[in-house]
Formats: C-alpha cells, sequence, structure tokens
C-alpha cells in the first residue's frame, strides 16, 4: 500500500464526505421549496436569491441556539445518539460507485471509496445501525414520547428490512455478485435492473421510504401523535444532527436505488460519449448522470412526502408483513422459475 | 322515521376493493394531482417589495384634512372622539391667534390631535362624524412598531403635507 494509494483515497473520501453533506444541506431547501410549489406558495426567498443561502442560516441558527441536556436523562447515551445517527448515514456512500474509472494523468482511479465483495450487505448493515441512533436517543432521553417513538423506529426497521431483504433476493439470483461495482457494470447501457425486477424495484423503493423514516412511514416523528418523537428533547446542533442524518439517508438511499436498479452511472450511448470525450472526462459525465438520477429519487421522495398522508401504525405493519413480504417472496419465486427456465433452454 | 329535508344519507363502511388495498392507482393520482400544482400560479403576495390591491373602501392611516388654500379643516369639535367606540382619539383644543389665519379654517383648532392606533379599530365612525370633513381613512396600512408608545400618533403623522410641499 503506498502512499499514493493513501492520498488518492483520501481526496476521494473527503470529496464524497462534502458532497453528500451538501447535498444533504440543500435537501432541506430544496424540500421546503418542493413543498412550497406543490401547494402553491414559494417558499424561503429572502436568504440571498431564491432563498439560495437559506441552510447556511439555518445552521447558523442550529448551532446558537441554547443546548438544553435534561436533568434525567442518561447524559452520555443522549449525546452518542446523534452522532451514532449522522455517522452511519454518513459510512454508507463507501461502497457506492460513483463511477466508471477515471484516468488521471495516466494513472486510473476508480471513483468509489471501497469495491468489497458484499457491497450490498454492507449497506443493509449500515442501514439497520442507524436505527440505533434513533432508538438510543429515544431512550435516553427519559421521555415517554420518545421512547414510544424509538420503539416504533424499532420496529418498523425491523418490518421492512425483512421485505426489503427479500426483494433484494431476486435481484442477486439474476447478478450472481454482491459487489455493488459489478452490479453497476452489468448494467451497461440500457440494461438497468428495473427492466426486469419492476416488482422487485416497488418493493425496495416502499421499504426505502420506511428505512429513511420519511413519509407516508415518518411514523417515529409524527408530531400530531408523539410531539417530536424521538427529538422531541434535542434541541440545537444535535436536533440539527438527526435531522441531517435523515436528509444523508434520503441521500444514501437514493444513491442505492440508483445504483441497484438504474443502471448507476450507466445511460444509453455511453460508449459513444466514451469516444468522444476521453477516459478523463466521460467517467465525470457518467458521474452527473448519476447524481441526476439521485436528484430524481430525492425529489420523488419530497413529492411522496407532500402527497400521501400517515399511514396508521396498524396499517403500516399489516402492509409490511401481510402485503410486502408475500409479495417478495413470490418475487424470488417467479424470477429463480424465469432464470431455470432460461437456463434449460 | 322519514327525516323531513330528506337530506340524510346512510354511511355504508364497506370493506376495502383489491385496488383500494393496493394503494398505488390511488397513490398515483394524488401524485397527478401535486405535480399539477407544480405549474400552478402561486398565491403568495412578496409583501414589503409587491402590496396587494386594496378595495376602494379600504380604511387604512387617517389624515388630517387641509382645505384648498392648504388651511387645516380639523376645529376640535370632539365629535370624532365621541363617536369612536375603541375610545382611541383624544385632542386639545386651542384658540387661533390673528397671525395664525393661514394656518387654521376656523377660530377654533386642535393644538393637540392623538390617535391610538392599538386601540384604533378602523371602523370609520370618526369620518362619518366629522362635520368639517376633516379626518379621513384614506392612509396605507398602519406600520408594526416595538412600543407602546410609538403607536400613539400625534399631529405630525396624522396631518396631510402642506400644500406647497404636496406638489
Amino acid at each position: 500500500m503506498d502512499t499514493g494509494f493513501i492520498i488518492e483515497k483520501f481526496i476521494l473520501v473527503a470529496v464524497i464526505f462534502g458532497i453528500s453533506l451538501v447535498v444533504a444541506m440543500y435537501s432541506t431547501y430544496a424540500e421546503r421549496k418542493v413543498a412550497a410549489y406543490l401547494q402553491d406558495r414559494l417558499g424561503p426567498d429572502r436568504a440571498g436569491p431564491f432563498g439560495i443561502l437559506q441552510p447556511l442560516a439555518d445552521g447558523v441558527k442550529m448551532f446558537m441556539k441554547e443546548e438544553i441536556i435534561p436533568a434525567s436523562s442518561n447524559k452520555w447515551l443522549f449525546i452518542v445518539g446523534p452522532g451514532l445517527a449522522l455517522l452511519c448515514a454518513c459510512i454508507g456512500t463507501a461502497v457506492i460507485p460513483w463511477g466508471s474509472p477515471m484516468e488521471i494523468g495516466g494513472k486510473v482511479v476508480p471513483l468509489q471509496v471501497a469495491d468489497i465483495n458484499v457491497g450490498v450487505l454492507y449497506i443493509f448493515g449500515v442501514v439497520s445501525l442507524g436505527v440505533y441512533g434513533v432508538m438510543i436517543g429515544g431512550w435516553a432521553s427519559n421521555n415517554k414520547y420518545s421512547l414510544l417513538s424509538a420503539i416504533r423506529a424499532a420496529s418498523q426497521n425491523i418490518s421492512y428490512e425483512i421485505a426489503m431483504g427479500l426483494s433484494i433476493i431476486a435481484l442477486l439470483l439474476m447478478t450472481n455478485t454482491l459487489s455493488l461495482k459489478t452490479i453497476v457494470e452489468q448494467q451497461h447501457g440500457w440494461h438497468w435492473n428495473v427492466l426486469y425486477q419492476p416488482l422487485g424495484f416497488l418493493i425496495f423503493m416502499v421499504c426505502s421510504f420506511a428505512e429513511t423514516n420519511r413519509a407516508p412511514f415518518d411514523l417515529p416523528e409524527c408530531e400530531t401523535e408523539l410531539i417530536g418523537g424521538y427529538h422531541t428533547e434535542y434541541s440545537s446542533m444535535k436536533l440539527g444532527f438527526y435531522l441531517f442524518a435523515e436528509y444523508i439517508n434520503m441521500f444514501v438511499s437514493s444513491a442505492v436505488m440508483a445504483t441497484l436498479y438504474f443502471g448507476g452511472y450507466n445511460y444509453p450511448g455511453m460508449d459513444y460519449m466514451a469516444t468522444l470525450l476521453g477516459p478523463t472526462w466521460a467517467p465525470l459525465f457518467g458521474v452527473g448522470v448519476f447524481f441526476l438520477k439521485i436528484v430524481f429519487f430525492i425529489f420523488f421522495f419530497m413529492w411522496v412526502r407532500w402527497t400521501i398522508p400517515r399511514f396508521r401504525y396498524d396499517q403500516l405493519m399489516n402492509l409490511g408483513w401481510k402485503g410486502l413480504i408475500p409479495l417478495a417472496i413470490a418475487n424470488i419465486i417467479i424470477t429463480g422459475v424465469v432464470i431455470a427456465i432460461i437456463e434449460k433452454f | 322515521m322519514e327525516s323531513l329535508s330528506n337530506k340524510k344519507k346512510v354511511l355504508e363502511q364497506k370493506p376495502l376493493s383489491f385496488m383500494e388495498r393496493m394503494y398505488l392507482p390511488a397513490i398515483a393520482k394524488g401524485m397527478g394531482i401535486t405535480i399539477s400544482h407544480l405549474f400552478k400560479k402561486e398565491a403568495t403576495v412578496r409583501y414589503p417589495e409587491v402590496e396587494r390591491e386594496f378595495s376602494a373602501n379600504f380604511r387604512g392611516m387617517h389624515s388630517l384634512k387641509r382645505d384648498e388654500n392648504g388651511k387645516e379643516r380639523c376645529t376640535a369639535c370632539g365629535l370624532c372622539a365621541l363617536s369612536c367606540p375603541a375610545e382611541a382619539i383624544t385632542m386639545i383644543a386651542a384658540e387661533r391667534k390673528n397671525e395664525e389665519k393661514h394656518l387654521y379654517r376656523e377660530e377654533k383648532y386642535a393644538a393637540t390631535y392623538e390617535i391610538n392606533m392599538l386601540r384604533c379599530i378602523f371602523c370609520g365612525l370618526c369620518e362619518e362624524a366629522c362635520p368639517k370633513e376633516a379626518i379621513y381613512l384614506d392612509g396605507p396600512i398602519v406600520p408594526a412598531d416595538y412600543l407602546r408608545k410609538d403607536f400613539i400618533y400625534g399631529k405630525d403623522k396624522l396631518v396631510e403635507a402642506p400644500l406647497e410641499m404636496k406638489k
């Protein structure tokens, strides 16, 4: 392992970390703008042109506000909670292939921090760890609402992770690999997995909504029932961390959806573009296409949030256990049968 | 028993049909509705920069009028204060001196004239009560302020600008 390798990876990690923070920051702005435009309003437009500085103003506000740690709370866990939530949200980006290998000054640089052969499992592990931030925060607050919310978050995540895992198995039957890089490379050009696994994608998407605690599955933080949910007792930047973690989660799950089902950085006509732009700029163009897909999914998250009312808790459980899991199993069987028939003939 | 109006509807609680239990058609329909609002004109008025147009009979801030020679019309008769249901108006009358003839129309005038804008309900009864057509609620919205004392508007804020200044 030479120094060049370490520097290369360090720069890549720093850039990806920075980009995911900026995307999360502007997701808060985009959320408010999208909400406003879907409701015939204007949204924030006072800070800078078109309110473009609004996230900065919000950040300053979060840092300047008084920080309250409840006297009866478990102080250590109370502080760990938001940190863990943000950490788990951020490390998911490590295995996502952002672009095809790029040539810089005669050196080929892979645009992926770590190409581990269990990339999909890693993502799943990190996503399930994310709920610990919520649970620890809710527990440490020593508040009934927060605790209820933590329990909701945990049981919701467990229920939907099963359906999510089952939906991905049908995909893995086709790809024969767990490495995200290989999965993306298999989807060259137009061969996006969503064309072969539409039902699997639908289940995966619904589960991602539940995993990221987004509407219509935002039961852990529903104001009308639980005040603020697990972050009722939080103030200042600790609250900011929780909100931020939610948006980073949204970014990561958008990236995962785009990678697994929408071809990652692949796009039709990419071979022509590769000869046209050369080995340095064509991968960057691919990264741009990938981000376009991510932005679309983030917009989709927001679009759904401002359309659909929240599920009741029993409806949530019914949908997860009686709807999505049987569907996912049926999807596995159908995929398996079709693959067996294709291989036979 | 049959109801008189016949408007009563019996609510039927049917179990959801298969399509309804799938949620997806309804969700797609809802998302179509919300996305159509993306292209509609927004109802927001950017207030300090853009002001909404008021109707012709809008009642805003009061102004004490001058006559065609630029003399103050108010004679401090007190009818406006008497008619005011919110008791927002107070005034102190004074007698016009000879050298002040170009300033005040009648022999008596209001030396101080104060309206408490926090009390005022903008009903326009002072306007109706005034026999000299001296007070009208034809101004803009009364602006916000920080202190209660700053909401008591004296003659400096209420009297119309003199004729030569208006031009």
